[in-house]
């Protein structure tokens, strides 16, 4: 029970600093391993708590396709990021307190006041293990949800690309059927240049 | 040293208010504004998985898959939103997002 203490608090600090700099980070390239780094952590937390297939989809699905996106847009836009930074200190007091007042809030909401769930213990499910147990419920009782989810992926894939589709002018594509019309009378000439007159 | 759900509460309400603080501040750079969104759709996760596994109630864990899938999406479509801009202006300052003129 000590270990999983220890595995708890080592994880939940590792997760708020680096999700601390991701918000902080001076160059975004950093921002986004910091964000991986958020995501694995969170994994760990989840691994914790047992629920081993959410934590692996949140490595696959976080670190293997959304961070990987934000790597690819933020190493290929160029931008100048030092100056999207300035007036940063301008807004940190107000920043903080405001995070502050919200935290506080937050903590005193979820912590202080239901005492009761508070301290309740985890119940955990031994007969199957989580993986198997999610299965059963999300492909019976949510079956529709989990289709509608796969729309909204379709309509977010079509999407992004629709958005993202230019057709440019000026540029060349190689048609094989106007190559295969080609007549060779009608595009080439023959021309009889003496010597040293040529050009 | 019993970790109970009130620790993984405080722990989302720390990366909540850590990602509502990164809107905050970084109001100029979208790319910082998605990421701090991902940031709170994690806080939210984990409190999702927290009570479903506190109270021994496996939806929760199917929403947070759900929750999962929106936020992926919601990243496909806002970074190609961000490219069609940074290519129409040469810059992803949204403060003059405002004057895109149609």
């Amino acid at each position: 029970m000590l270990l999983t203490a220890i595995a708890f608090y080592l994880f939940a600090a590792v997760l708020t600093i680096s999700s601390l700099l991701v918000v902080a980070a001076r160059n975004p390239v950093h921002a986004v391993l910091f964000l991986i780094l958020a995501f694995f952590n969170a994994a760990g937390l989840f691994v914790l708590l047992g629920a081993e297939f959410l934590a692996m989809i949140l490595v696959v699905v976080y670190v293997g396709a959304v961070a990987v996106l934000f790597l690819f847009v933020v190493m290929m836009l160029d931008i100048d990021f030092a100056d999207l930074k300035r007036g940063w200190g301008e807004y940190l007091p107000l920043g903080s307190l405001l995070a502050l007042l919200l935290i506080a809030e937050l903590v005193f909401a979820a912590v202080v006041k239901p005492t009761a769930m508070a301290g309740k213990m985890p119940v955990t499910n031994t007969i199957l293990s989580n993986t198997e147990a999610i299965g059963r419920v999300l492909y019976t009782d949510y079956i529709f949800y989990f289709q509608t989810a796969g729309l909204v992926l379709l309509v977010a894939m079509i999407g992004a690309i629709v958005l993202t589709l230019r057709s440019r002018p000026g540029v060349r594509k190689q048609s094989i059927a106007l190559q295969n019309a080609r007549d060779p009378a009608a595009t080439m000439a023959v021309l009889d240049v003496k010597p040293g007159q040529g050009a | 040293m019993e970790i109970t759900l009130g620790h993984y509460l405080t722990l989302a309400a720390i990366v909540f208010t850590i990602g509502v603080f990164g809107i905050f501040m970084n109001r100029k750079n979208i790319i910082i504004i998605l990421m701090s969104i991902e940031l709170i759709l994690l806080a939210v996760n984990i409190n999702f998985v927290a009570f479903s596994v506190y109270l021994g109630n496996l939806v929760g864990q199917v929403f947070a898959l759900f929750v999962l899938t929106v936020a992926a999406a919601e990243a496909a479509i806002g970074l190609a939103i961000l490219v069609i801009y940074f290519r129409n202006r040469g810059t992803i300052a949204v403060e003059e997002v405002n004057v895109m003129k149609g």
